[in-house]
């Protein structure tokens, strides 16, 4: 606020422009989060606000933080984003994929701030993309549902059917069927990624069908509480720990951990070695976290958990790796080859032994 | 003790000053609100009412204010006639996304033409997906005697479920690796609704918007139409005298406010929103009936209701920004003023009277 007032005197402000050079050193930098829940959701908008606080604790006064919550996607994004650049941010985060166009157009209108969108594909000289490679953290819980399955039946809760939830779902599948081949995927479609009623409706269909694994690729507690009323059914944390519901039906969870690629960034815009990039980070950059796995899961099932994520984290096994064929029997990946990134996001198929179709 | 003594007619000088007692009242109450949460509350409200206007970046939000008021007034110019008449479309909302839907998937279809006949047709395919969508509580009614408010806020849902499913289906954008959402008309400029003159804000919804609160203007105080809706309003039985026709009545009112709710939708779709998507609608039917109350169902009173709405979003953006209010603290300060302003119509309609002197 004082920087503003004394910049409305017009002296004053001669003076300021005098000194910009060694005074822009001194000025902490403006970071910008865009959120499309409310912070307190705890869920996706709550995870990347825990990035956010993250860094200000790492820098300190070196920078400063302004967040715009519950932003609609849109024209209303567009407007948010114009005014917080005027308003002075330096790096502005956009965190939901809606945010995509208007992150662009903004962008260009201010080539002297440097965005950063999360999930989408469009990238220009000041903007950069950035995800996380959940399926990573899939393949992990797919081997515990596939050992812990007794009914061979493990159900999966869709947000909407885009490339991100499909890599979840085949990721799951495969990985589940490597420890127990006759095990059978159910998948249902909420299309929203947050309502605790809709999610509670497609895990009681799950559960009704027989299923006694549930994974959803939705952000509220609503399945792992609605897993908590019938015996024997288990389920996993998503985006967020839910330790509310450990040892069981949380077994285990997959974060999303911000924090690290946030750090990294803020850091380069600091030292001015700030780049244009697309970054897809997962478990071995530590954007993707596995929550601790309960004693519900018998110790050598645990430890095959822990030793995948270790392989993926380490980059020694990918969980795209063939023979794997498409959902219609089509070859996919030859013996020991390995997907590319670019199939990956552009995801719209199932693996072989997935039955049902994907919504068009 | 104090009593409340109803006027015989509503008091004149009362209901053009509640309006302005409503805003001031929220003023206190909001700044007890902001100082509660430690916050300047003469810096609050001087930001959310002052700087937008004429602050450091009001070049830029000044337009923005016309954006953001042209849909919420269009919409509540519609709602205002058949509120007159008693007659309650709630479900603007759904005939909005209709209208963007209609008017979008006509520009789509034709897609990449370069006609000038494009952008026209899509107007009338806007008005008429709101006016159809409207027509169904309408019809329902006049056949059935179901009550319009319940059937056209059902439909809001209805229409958001097409929505969404136009988004990841029949309107997807063919290039957009799988997401959902259509083309952005941004890149079509055939059927782009840009600024009329760059730097006002003012496009064709604008336009749109002035001319529905002109027309509704001359509609009201000189037409046999507007005398119609006022009496049935004011007085059912000697309407039916009048010779006025509920059915068509209520035809009349509920298409009307369709048909511009629609209008609303095509130009926020074609223009500022620039593209369908899942979270296209972004309340701006609901908020409708609030500024259609706000302006004493007059056409010019809406004209600045809208305004001053507009007004709250983008300075409750501005203080979210620089003194980081939460966006539930803006979202309360909205609502107070449709409390006070409903609080204070009792001055209206009632004289308070000390209930002692009364007696004697």
């Amino acid at each position: 606020m004082q920087r503003r007032t004394l910049l409305k005197s017009s002296a004053a402000a001669l003076v300021a422009v005098s000194l910009a050079g060694p005074a822009l050193a001194q000025d902490p930098l403006k970071v910008g989060f865009i959120y499309v829940g409310p912070i307190g959701d705890l869920g996706w908008s709550y995870q990347h606000d825990q990035g956010r606080l993250a860094i200000e604790e790492e820098f300190g006064d070196k920078i400063e933080t302004v967040y715009l919550e519950s932003v609609p996607e849109g024209a209303d994004a567009e407007r948010a984003l114009t005014q917080m650049a005027m308003q002075g941010a330096d790096l502005i985060f956009t965190t939901s994929f809606g945010y995509m166009d208007p992150t662009i157009n903004v962008a260009a209108k201010f080539p002297d701030v440097k965005f950063e969108h999360a999930t989408g594909y469009k990238r220009a000289d000041n903007v950069a993309t950035y995800n996380a490679r959940f399926y990573e953290g899939r393949a992990v819980m797919g081997t515990i549902a596939g050992h812990m399955t007794k009914s061979n039946k493990i159900g999966y809760i869709g947000s909407f059917p885009i490339p991100e939830v499909i890599q979840g779902i085949n990721a799951t599948f495969i990985h589940a069927q490597k420890v127990n081949p006759d095990v059978e995927i159910s998948v249902v479609w909420a299309y929203t990624w947050f309502d605790p009623a809709k999610e509670a409706d497609a895990a009681k269909a799950l559960i009704e069908q027989g299923v006694d694994v549930i994974l959803a690729h939705t952000d509220s507690t609503a399945p792992l509480a609605e897993a908590a009323k019938t015996e024997g059914v288990i389920g996993f944390g998503q985006a967020s720990d839910m330790l509310d519901f450990a040892p069981s039906p949380r077994v285990s969870s997959i974060i999303d951990d911000w924090s690290p690629y946030y750090i990294k960034r803020v850091q380069e815009a600091l030292d001015g070695t700030w780049t244009s990039t697309d970054t897809w980070g997962g478990i071995g950059e530590g954007e993707v976290v596995i929550g601790e796995i309960t004693d519900a899961v018998p110790a050598e099932v645990k430890a095959e958990a822990e030793a995948l994520a270790a392989a993926i984290g380490d980059k020694s096994y990918h969980p795209f790796t063939g023979p794997l064929n498409k959902q219609d029997g089509s070859a996919w990946l030859a013996e020991g080859e390995v997907a590319d990134d670019g199939t990956l996001a552009g995801m719209n198929f199932y693996v072989e032994g997935i039955k049902g179709d994907i919504p068009q | 003790m104090l009593k409340l003594e109803r006027r015989p007619a509503p008091s004149r000088l009362w209901t053009a000053a509640t309006p302005v007692l409503a805003v001031i009242a929220t003023m206190i109450a909001g700044g007890l609100l902001f100082a509660a949460l430690g916050k300047d509350p003469v810096e609050a409200i001087r930001t959310i009412f002052w700087d937008p206007l004429f602050g450091e970046f009001a070049s830029y939000s000044r337009p923005q204010l016309l954006v953001k008021a042209g849909p919420l007034i269009l919409i509540a110019i519609g709602l205002s006639l058949g509120f007159k008449a008693q007659v309650w479309n709630i479900g603007a909302e759904g005939q909005y996304m209709m209208g963007a839907l209609f008017g979008a998937a006509t520009g789509l279809a034709f897609y990449p033409t370069d006609s000038v006949l494009l952008f026209p047709a899509m107007v009338v395919m806007g008005a008429f997906g709101g006016f159809l969508w409207a027509m169904i509580p309408a019809v329902l009614k006049l056949r059935f005697g179901t009550s319009e408010i319940l059937v056209s806020l059902m439909l809001v849902y209805v229409a958001q479920h097409i929505m969404s499913a136009a988004s990841f289906g029949m309107l997807k954008n063919p290039e957009g690796m799988g997401f959902p959402g259509s083309r952005n008309f941004q890149h079509y400029p055939a059927a782009f609704n840009g600024e009329l003159i760059a730097g006002t804000g003012m496009h064709w919804g604008g336009v749109a918007a002035l001319g529905a609160v002109v027309a509704a203007y001359v509609l009201l105080s000189r037409h046999i139409l507007g005398f119609h809706i006022r009496v049935a309003g004011e007085a059912p039985r000697a309407a039916r005298f009048a010779g006025v026709s509920p059915a068509l009545l209520t035809s009349v009112c509920l298409g009307t406010s369709g048909a511009l709710a629609g209008l609303a939708g095509l130009f926020e779709v074609t223009g500022p929103a620039g593209q369908i998507t899942t979270d296209f609608a972004s309340g701006y039917g609901f908020t409708a009936i609030i500024v259609a109350f706000l302006g004493r169902l007059h056409p010019v009173g809406i004209l600045l209701a809208g305004l001053l709405m507009a007004l709250t979003y983008i300075g409750g953006e501005l203080a979210q920004l620089t003194l980081n209010l939460p966006s539930a603290a803006v979202q309360a300060f909205q609502g107070m003023l449709l409390f006070f302003l409903l609080a204070f119509d009792v001055l209206a309609n009632f004289r308070i009277r000390l209930a002692g002197r009364a007696r004697a």
